[in-house]
């Protein structure tokens, strides 16, 4: 590894990754770093196309790292990724992908991301994202992840992109069983002419299955967010969907709210306010000392902790 | 010192703040009372600049502070307590209280701070300051965050709005803890008699000009034993 992949690495990994339990670093499509415990295996799939990571039966607590970099302009990568999650067992995952990109040509990366739950087991997933580099070639992501949970299994995603993303397709599909739950937390930030896409659809399925989506997300400048959700409700279930904005200067925001009961104790909720800082907040943190940039930046960093 | 020196503010061909002449000494306790739609708050909000009057000075210990904007006005010690508190999306309690200081704190030095106002439990530094506070905790914070600041001039724009009885009465502690403490200049717009009691002089402004100012007890006698419209109905 050199030095912009580790500071790729990092942008991602808070902690040196070698150091970690268990991970897998693919660096412009191949693997370049794995280690696996007796608890958590990786296994690349036969045809190259990805990993399997297995998480055994009652395994108390792991954490797994699976970073990508992309340090190669005009690189299109694709990868299947899928985690098996033993039944009782607790894992943490971290994954996310660094472009470093120079050069005039197109770097994109195409994660696709399964995860089977099986019952009682809980996962918590971390997305990070990161772009970089003078180039003009564009960073590209169009994470997909796929979620099926079990009775009783229990999931949050947290997704963060803040810097750097030219252009990001973000889908994301769960089909939930009895007494599961889901929460999504998601976090953007774009600005330029840059383009994000989220699109959210989560069916439950099972009694008292659940799940609390929160978007948060900031467009600046010339740049373009669409955010789609859509909660099917087919039981006894309950559903909170939050989606707010913050626009700067020409950003745009799209909303597209879709919530489906099929059954008359399905609960669903949906929110979304759309809008620049309000006058009040910026006047409020006035108040205290700060010049209208300063607050600015404090309701934005606020906003998107 | 504020001083204050012919202020005029209209809006909509009315006078909301007509020739306001009124000087403020350190280590006074003020209290601005009058009927709604007196220009009580109008007022408050010229001197931390929110509003800027049509006309007239504002001279804040020698200085002419009348152009200055808010953040200015802040940074050279003037402290603003809004009547309705802002709610904001992700910030906590500890993230505003540090803002407001102006630099890091510890969550025990942000604890103090909080005790201040009556609030016991460190659980709250953890709380996001939204509508998931009651009005009396978004109020006590409120003021929290004002006094985090140690300014040399309070303003307190209706402190009693929008929370109920019971924590008015227990706000009442906080205001007579500032009295006796403070050594700047408190001001606070108000109608209730218990923050009435806590001022050393009280100020009456009806329909926009100042119609009397005094001390606490010659005042009190005037305003509740003397026929004054405290229901005049015009926009503040």
């Amino acid at each position: 590894m050199n030095e912009v992949d580790k500071k790729l690495l990092h942008e991602i990994v808070d902690d040196d990754i070698e150091q970690t339990e268990v991970y897998n670093i693919r660096k412009n499509g191949t693997c370049i770093g794995r280690k696996s415990n007796p608890y958590i295996d990786i296994v690349s799939k036969e045809d190259g196309t990805g990993i399997d990571v297995y998480v055994k039966e009652n395994t108390l607590f792991g954490i797994v790292h699976i970073p990508v970099i992309i340090t190669e302009s005009g690189l299109t990568d694709v990868v299947y990724n899928d985690f098996h999650i033993g039944k009782n067992s607790n894992v943490v995952i971290i994954s996310g992908c660094g472009v470093h990109n120079d050069h005039h040509k197109n770097s994109t990366h195409d994660g696709i991301h399964r995860f089977y739950l099986e019952e009682n087991s809980k996962v918590k997933y971390v997305e990070k994202h990161y772009g970089e580099g003078k180039g003009t070639g564009k960073k590209i992501l169009n994470p997909v992840t796929e979620i099926y949970m079990k009775q009783g299994s229990h999931m949050t995603i947290d997704t963060v992109q803040i810097k750097g993303v030219d252009s990001a397709k973000r889908k994301t599909y769960a089909k939930l069983e009895d007494n599961s739950t889901l929460v999504i937390t998601e976090k953007i930030m774009t600005n330029g002419t840059q383009k994000a896409i989220t699109d959210f659809k989560v069916k439950l399925k099972g009694e008292n299955a659940s799940t609390h989506v929160t978007s948060r997300s900031v467009a600046i400048e010339d740049s373009y967010q669409e955010f789609t959700s859509n909660i099917i409700g087919k039981t006894k279930c309950y559903a909170h969907v939050e989606c707010d904005a913050i626009l700067k200067d020409r950003g745009r925001v799209k909303a597209i709210p879709e919530i489906y009961a099929k059954h008359v104790d399905a609960n669903l909720i949906h929110e979304a306010a759309i809008g620049k800082i309000a006058g009040e907040q910026l006047m409020k943190l006035m108040s205290l000392g700060l010049n209208e940039k300063e607050a600015e930046k404090a309701i934005i960093e606020g906003f998107l902790k | 010192m504020l001083e204050l020196k012919d202020i005029c503010f209209e809006r909509e061909h009315k006078k909301i703040l007509d020739h306001i002449n009124l000087i403020l000494d350190q280590k006074k306790f003020y209290v601005i009372t009058g009927p709604n739609g007196s220009g009580k708050s109008t007022l408050a909000k010229i001197i931390m600049g929110i509003e800027k009057p049509d006309s007239g000075q504002i001279i804040f210990n020698g200085k002419d502070i009348t152009n200055l904007s808010v953040d200015e006005r802040a940074r050279l010690g003037i402290g603003f307590a809004f009547q309705q508190p802002v709610h904001f999306k992700g910030i906590t309690v500890y993230d505003l209280l540090k803002l407001s200081v102006g630099f890091d704190i510890s969550t025990e030095d942000a604890f103090q701070i909080l005790n201040k106002v009556g609030i016991t439990s460190r659980d709250y530094l953890k709380r996001e300051v939204n509508r998931s506070l009651s009005g009396g905790e978004l109020k006590r914070i409120e003021i929290a965050t004002v006094l985090a600041r140690n300014p040399l001039v309070t303003i307190f724009d209706e402190p009693e709005a929008g929370i109920d009885l019971w924590s008015f009465q227990s706000l009442t502690e906080v205001f007579r803890e500032i009295e006796s403490t403070s050594n700047g200049i408190t001001l606070v717009i108000s109608h209730q008699e218990r923050i009435l009691n806590i001022a050393d002089e009280i100020i009456l402004l009806e329909k926009g000009k100042i119609t009397k100012i005094g001390d606490r007890s010659e005042m009190i006698d005037t305003i509740f034993h003397h026929e004054i419209d405290m229901e005049e109905d015009n926009n503040e």
